[in-house]
């Protein structure tokens, strides 16, 4: 398929490429701008981190799982892109220099990019903006002392006209639904397209996708690149729900669902890093049926449902319908997610995610739990949890002790006894079933301890 | 001077445009082939078949190569000629090289590695410390013991006694940069190599046994690898032999880099270890006598393991004066990656041990742990050292063997010379003679307000139902040289030219630890001149010879002194020629000027004058440490021409739920003699430090049943990010110079550093210790999981 984007300023105009190449593959191998690393070739160590500029802003994403007609009709940002036509550095690039922030260098530019990035938007919450580069010489200080510097200077010329400058074509090229690789402008043309090819791949974000290409050398058969469908896209708000399209990136979700539960979005924000959410889709978070991603439990415990489509059908269920089992979704050939819907409710919800590092790292479990108290009691409890199961599962016995039951610590232990019933985890590389379970009913205590007033979140906790 | 000033990375401006190059940068020749590895899924077998014909047809794949079509065996082992470049009919670990595909790109090589199919008639792995012992499988004939006075009475007649035993896991190294090799084919079969390594000596070494010439027909070059830590000091020899092997069959460059999970499953990490311990001690908890049994699980090759073993041993005193002691080191051979160097060389898993004891008798006596540590340190005491004339290197044994790795064998037996003072000893028997341990823990103590923060925190915890914090301060004491005596020298080339700028180049590579940076410096200094005189240039063995391992901490203590003697030459040749056509002996360099008498003209006129008087301006410079002795298999010796020092204080809080855990605040005095790069010394100690708590905290490497790891990617396995250092961080430099001659009275701080990440491990066990009242044993890594364990140990 062809693509245009903007590179550093230069437009590049791509002829039959193929649909799978990486960003940062051609970045190295075909234009040879070197200054964009591969650490990981899976996204999770940012040394290939470029900006990508459009009418919307300006996002850092991990280029080594960023297909090319991801940035069709795009601007492009690579370390080389920072400077000044003169030569004269970016502040990040100075600041780095000045604190010391680079050792072996590798990191760098990656590093760089986030750093003007972040500088870009206004963003100074600098642990968050760096969270997914990672540095193994600096411990960080430095780096974190080069961003606080940037922060304090103005934003040169040269990326302040980022956006004024677009391609010449700004519309994918590949109208042609009949084609093997499509990148269809709505979601009519897709549902038409997706109904002709069931055997095909759908790429959203491709922060899971693209792991099928750089590590499993997958064939994804026909492929469907989603980003210009526009019509998934978009948040509404009515009087019962919040309905969210699936194209929606985290980043979105995460700013939208943080004015009505404050601690599901705490949880998102820990969810892979800015340049994860900023690709990753709440679609695809649900779509890929993974028992560990972190949304599915959140929006199970709220209640959350599914709108699902597949050519001219349409229906609706509930979320937690939606995972069978390991791998199986309820999910047709030719059928996709179009949005999820979260109905309005009073927020009772608290987002647990466990895992190995606090930032950028899979969940060993993740619980979420919303209880309804009247009176003393608990009138309604939903706990779902991610990482107990082959699928996103809520703790159906747990719920049932917990249901009409006083709110005291008593009840917590009943029903934690009773999750026994709900899970049979498994042990891996990130936690044993024993762990697991004892956690997942710790997190009862810990929901308890909190609604009680107690100080339970170490993040809060200062020298 | 440009010595001792906080300059930054000589690389900064390129690293932070991208335009710095690595080994995958380097702009190649067209026609350059790409290579892959494929590997044993199995850890354990004999090699029955390989079915390799949809490898050999897939796209873009030219050659496929097995052990039979290599030259020979084209070992890479730096050490016991044990690693043989692809399995030969039995394969020894899940990950090990059968194959090796030549194509014509990465993705290629790659792709066609996963479409071989490979019988294996498996056995069963020897996987764990019990499969190697009741097998009996290890290196070396038996465990290797090092003993002083009579550990075992001293242990029956001690007041109190414990045993116990600390479980520490190895350490994936995760330098950014992944390893890589391009060997170029030069003129009349010979080979240009780039690597990605700390040791091209080595890389030339192993290159030219495999393709059969003599080490002057391989030259290798490395300017910078992204980030080594140990892991690229003998885990590029595999690389760089392919490449040159391939680019020999086919006349063709070649190029292989690893991809990140090829890079985790294939290369050797850090050794993990268990200690178990019995140790002897009186009420005020006065160490008496101390038994330590250190297995370390090594892999299935020897690579560095006897030396980093050996490294083990000989930091089971860490700070603390042992008087009656016994060590014993088992040196276990396992169906796993070869473990090999990582930052601190075993010297972190020796140094854990005797902390956790110091942990393990305070919280039974119900002591401040830092009062425990401070009753058993070593006196503080300083001579200077170095002062007489070097003792001689005897004559080498001819040997075919691997003389320039650590890795290398020991030649026992040797003559030691007798003990100058009447110092305390190790339990090697070496005098510490610069101990300021006491003096540096009662600096950081104060500034970092360790006793009441300590009581503050004894109050909080009482009323908190869920989160417990704790506080440790440890000291390090990290002894520096190579424990191969040999190994403790390098070489330096240095040219002035007729315009007087500078060509420095020496043996040490760059790593990302400012070494290039620091010597520039040095050679600056020597000649006066401002440093953007100095060029610096890349490794390269046709430069400087028989170069050792960039490694042991030891870059800046040899290749800055080997400079400083090359400099000198130069500019005494210089001073010469100055004196006699100015008919004065007063001549200084300073500030880009020569002043000779009255007379001031620039470097750059001294240079031409000198150059037009027929005056050479080129000198190779050479040193060696002096003083060293070492008997490894004794155990007894000098085996350290110092030692560098240092402590930190970490508070941490954890939660008792889950045992999530962060730290708060982190305070460091460390000692790097009178530095010569505060800015790069500081930002060693801050990443060492953060690196150290990895290990010691998320860092798990999980290998299944079957001997198959499963965290060969960073979805699976942690390093520190970001948000992970300690919210307050201050580190400070000791401000004393080294009493032993070194370059500029600085001292070796690449390694000692990661040691100062202990203190966050023992902040959480004082955490856990507030959870109840029994011990809680917590082990390493303590995730989240290890620290909740230990937190329901505390409460029986």
């Amino acid at each position: 398929m062809d693509v245009t984007f903007l590179l550093n300023g230069t437009q590049v105009s791509l002829t039959d490429i193929s649909p799978t190449t990486t960003l940062l593959d051609w970045l190295r191998d075909e234009r040879g701008l070197t200054g964009t690393k591969e650490g990981c070739n899976e996204g999770d160590c940012g040394a290939c981190t470029v900006m990508v500029s459009d009418a919307v802003g300006h996002r850092a994403l991990n280029g080594c799982i960023l297909f090319l007609p991801q940035v069709n009709g795009k601007h492009v940002t690579t370390v080389e892109g920072l400077a000044a036509p003169d030569g004269s550095l970016h502040p990040a690039q100075e600041a780095m220099i000045t604190h010391h922030g680079s050792q072996c260098g590798f990191c760098t530019p990656g590093f760089v990019v986030s750093m003007a990035t972040a500088h870009l938007n206004g963003a100074r919450n600098h642990d968050v903006q760096l969270a997914g580069n990672l540095c193994r010489c600096t411990g960080y200080a430095p780096i974190i002392r080069a961003a606080e510097a940037t922060a304090e200077q103005p934003i040169p010329e040269q990326l302040l006209s980022i956006t004024k400058h677009t391609p010449a074509s700004r519309m994918p090229s590949t109208e042609d639904l009949s084609s093997l690789t499509v990148q269809p402008t709505s979601s009519d043309a897709l549902a038409d397209w997706y109904a002709a090819h069931p055997e095909g791949t759908l790429i959203a974000g491709a922060t899971d996708v693209g792991l099928w290409v750089t590590k499993q050398f997958r064939d994804l058969g026909p492929v469907a690149f989603l980003n210009y469908c526009s019509d998934l896209y978009g948040i509404v708000e009515t009087k019962d729900e919040l309905r969210i399209g699936a194209m929606t990136s985290l980043t979105e979700f995460e700013e939208t669902i943080a004015a009505r539960h404050p601690s599901f979005a705490a949880m998102i924000r820990r969810y892979g890093s800015v340049q994860v959410r900023n690709a990753a889709t709440l679609g695809g978070n649900i779509a890929n049926g993974s028992p560990i991603g972190d949304s599915p439990p959140a929006l199970i415990a709220l209640g959350a449902r599914l709108h699902l489509r597949r050519g001219d059908t349409r229906r609706e269920i509930a979320l937690e319908d939606f995972f069978i089992a390991y791998g199986k979704q309820d999910l047709q050939p030719g059928e996709f997610v179009e949005a999820v819907s979260i109905p309005n409710q009073s927020d009772r919800l608290r987002c647990y995610k466990l895992s190995k590092r606090f930032d950028q790292d899979i969940s060993a479990v993740c619980g979420c739990i919303a209880m309804g108290l009247e009176e003393g009691r608990i009138a309604q409890a939903r706990l779902a949890y991610g990482g107990m199961a082959g699928i996103p599962k809520r703790a159906s016995a747990a719920e049932e002790v917990l249901t009409g039951a006083p709110f005291e610590i008593e009840t917590m232990r009943r029903a934690m006894a009773a999750m026994k019933d709900d899970f049979e985890p498994l042990s891996d590389m990130r936690a044993s079933a024993a762990y697991r379970m004892k956690t997942a009913q710790n997190m009862l205590l810990r929901y308890f301890h909190e609604v009680s007033g107690a100080e339970t979140d170490l993040q809060r906790v200062q020298a | 001077m440009s010595v001792a000033r906080a300059l930054p990375h000589d690389a900064a401006r390129l690293h932070v445009t991208g335009a710095a190059r690595y080994v995958d940068d380097i702009p190649t020749p067209k026609g350059t082939l790409h290579l892959a590895f494929g590997t044993s899924p199995a850890a354990a077998g004999t090699l029955r078949a390989m079915s390799l014909d949809a490898v050999k047809s897939a796209p873009g794949v030219l050659h496929v190569l097995t052990a039979e079509d290599l030259p020979g065996d084209c070992d890479v082992s730096p050490s016991n000629h044990d690693e043989p470049l692809l399995a030969q009919g039995s394969v020894h670990y899940a990950g090990q090289p059968l194959f090796l595909i030549v194509a014509t790109s990465h993705l290629a090589a790659r792709a066609a590695a996963r479409l071989a199919r490979i019988e294996i008639d498996p056995s069963d792995p020897i996987l764990t410390i019990e499969e190697a012992l009741a097998a009996e499988s290890r290196f070396e004939e038996g465990p290797r013991i090092y003993r002083k006075g009579d550990a075992q009475a001293a242990l029956a007649a001690a007041p109190h006694r414990l045993t116990g035993r600390i479980e520490m896991g190895g350490q994936e190294h995760f330098y950014l940069e992944g390893q890589a090799a391009l060997a170029l084919p030069q003129d009349n079969g010979d080979v240009l190599i780039h690597s990605s390594t700390q040791h091209p000596t080595e890389i030339q070494h192993k290159v030219a046994h495999a393709i059969g010439q003599p080490m002057h027909s391989v030259r290798v070059e490395t300017r910078r690898m992204g980030g080594g830590f140990g892991g690229k000091e003998s885990q590029g020899n595999a690389l760089a032999v392919a490449c040159a092997v391939a680019a020999r069959a086919t006349g063709r460059p070649c190029k292989m880099r690893y991809d990140r999970d090829d890079d985790m499953v294939i290369t050797g990490k850090r050794h993990d270890f268990r200690i178990n311990y019995e140790a002897g001690y009186d009420a005020k908890g006065r160490l008496l006598a101390i038994d330590f049994t250190q297995y370390a699980r090594c892999g299935w090759a020897q690579d560095l393991s006897l030396p980093v073993a050996d490294r083990a041993m000989l930091h089971a005193d860490n700070a603390y004066h042992l008087k009656d002691v016994r060590i014993t080191s088992h040196r276990l051979k396992t169906n796993t990656q070869s473990a090999t160097a990582f930052r601190g060389f075993g010297g972190p898993q020796g140094m854990l041990g005797i902390e956790r004891v110091m942990d393990h008798m305070a919280q039974t006596l119900g002591m401040d742990p830092l009062e425990v540590r401070r009753i058993n340190f070593y006196a503080d005491r300083v001579e200077e050292t170095g002062q007489g004339p070097a003792i001689d290197g005897r004559p080498l044994p001819e040997s075919a063997g691997d003389r320039a790795s650590r890795g290398a064998a020991p030649e026992p037996g040797r003559a030691l010379p007798p003990s100058r003072t009447d110092a305390q000893t190790t339990p090697y028997h070496q005098p510490v003679t610069d101990c300021i341990i006491n003096a540096l823990t009662d600096r950081l103590a104060q500034s970092c307000d360790y006793a009441e923060r300590r009581a503050r925190i004894a109050d909080w915890n009482a009323d908190q139902p869920i989160l417990k914090r704790g506080i440790a301060l440890t000291p390090v004491k990290f002894g520096i040289s190579f424990t191969l005596t040999h190994l403790n020298q390098a070489g330096a080339l240095v040219h002035v030219y007729q315009d007087g700028s500078i060509h420095l180049n020496h043996g040490g590579t760059e790593m990302g630890q400012g070494l290039f940076q620091k010597v520039a410096q040095v050679a600056a200094s020597r000649f006066g001149v401002p440093l953007e005189m100095v060029k610096i240039t890349a490794t390269d063995t046709g430069k400087v010879p028989n170069t050792s391992a960039t490694a042991a901490s030891s870059g800046s203590d040899l290749n800055g002194m080997a400079t400083r003697a090359a400099c000198d030459e130069i500019r005494r040749r210089m001073e010469e020629h100055l004196s006699e056509r100015y008919q004065t002996r007063e001549i200084t360099f300073e500030d880009g000027m020569v002043r000779i008498g009255d007379e001031e003209i620039t470097f750059a006129q001294a240079a031409l004058s000198a150059y037009e008087n027929r005056i050479s301006l080129s000198a190779t410079g050479f040193y060696k440490t002096p003083e060293i002795e070492w008997d490894r298999i004794r155990g007894r010796g000098r085996p350290f021409f110092y030692f560098a020092y240092g402590a930190a204080c970490t508070e941490v809080v954890i939660d008792t739920l889950t045992g999530e855990n962060r730290i708060l605040r982190t305070d460091i005095l460390h000692d790097a003699g009178t530095s010569l790069n505060p800015a790069i010394d500081i930002g060693q100690i801050e990443g060492g430090f953060v690196q150290g708590v990895g290990w010691l905290t998320t860092e798990e490497l999980v290998w299944d049943d079957k001997g198959r790891l499963k965290t060969h990617a960073p979805s699976t396995y942690k390093i520190p990010a970001c948000s992970d250092r300690p919210d307050i961080f201050n580190v400070v430099l000791w401000d004393q110079p080294n009493p032993a001659q070194t370059i500029y009275r600085s001292k070796a701080v690449g390694e000692p550093p990661f040691m100062l990440g202990i203190s966050a491990f023992a902040a959480l066990s004082d955490a856990v210790a507030a959870c109840g009242p029994a011990y809680g044993d917590l082990q390493a890594p303590a995730t989240a999981e290890a620290v909740l364990a230990a937190v329901e140990r505390t409460r029986g």
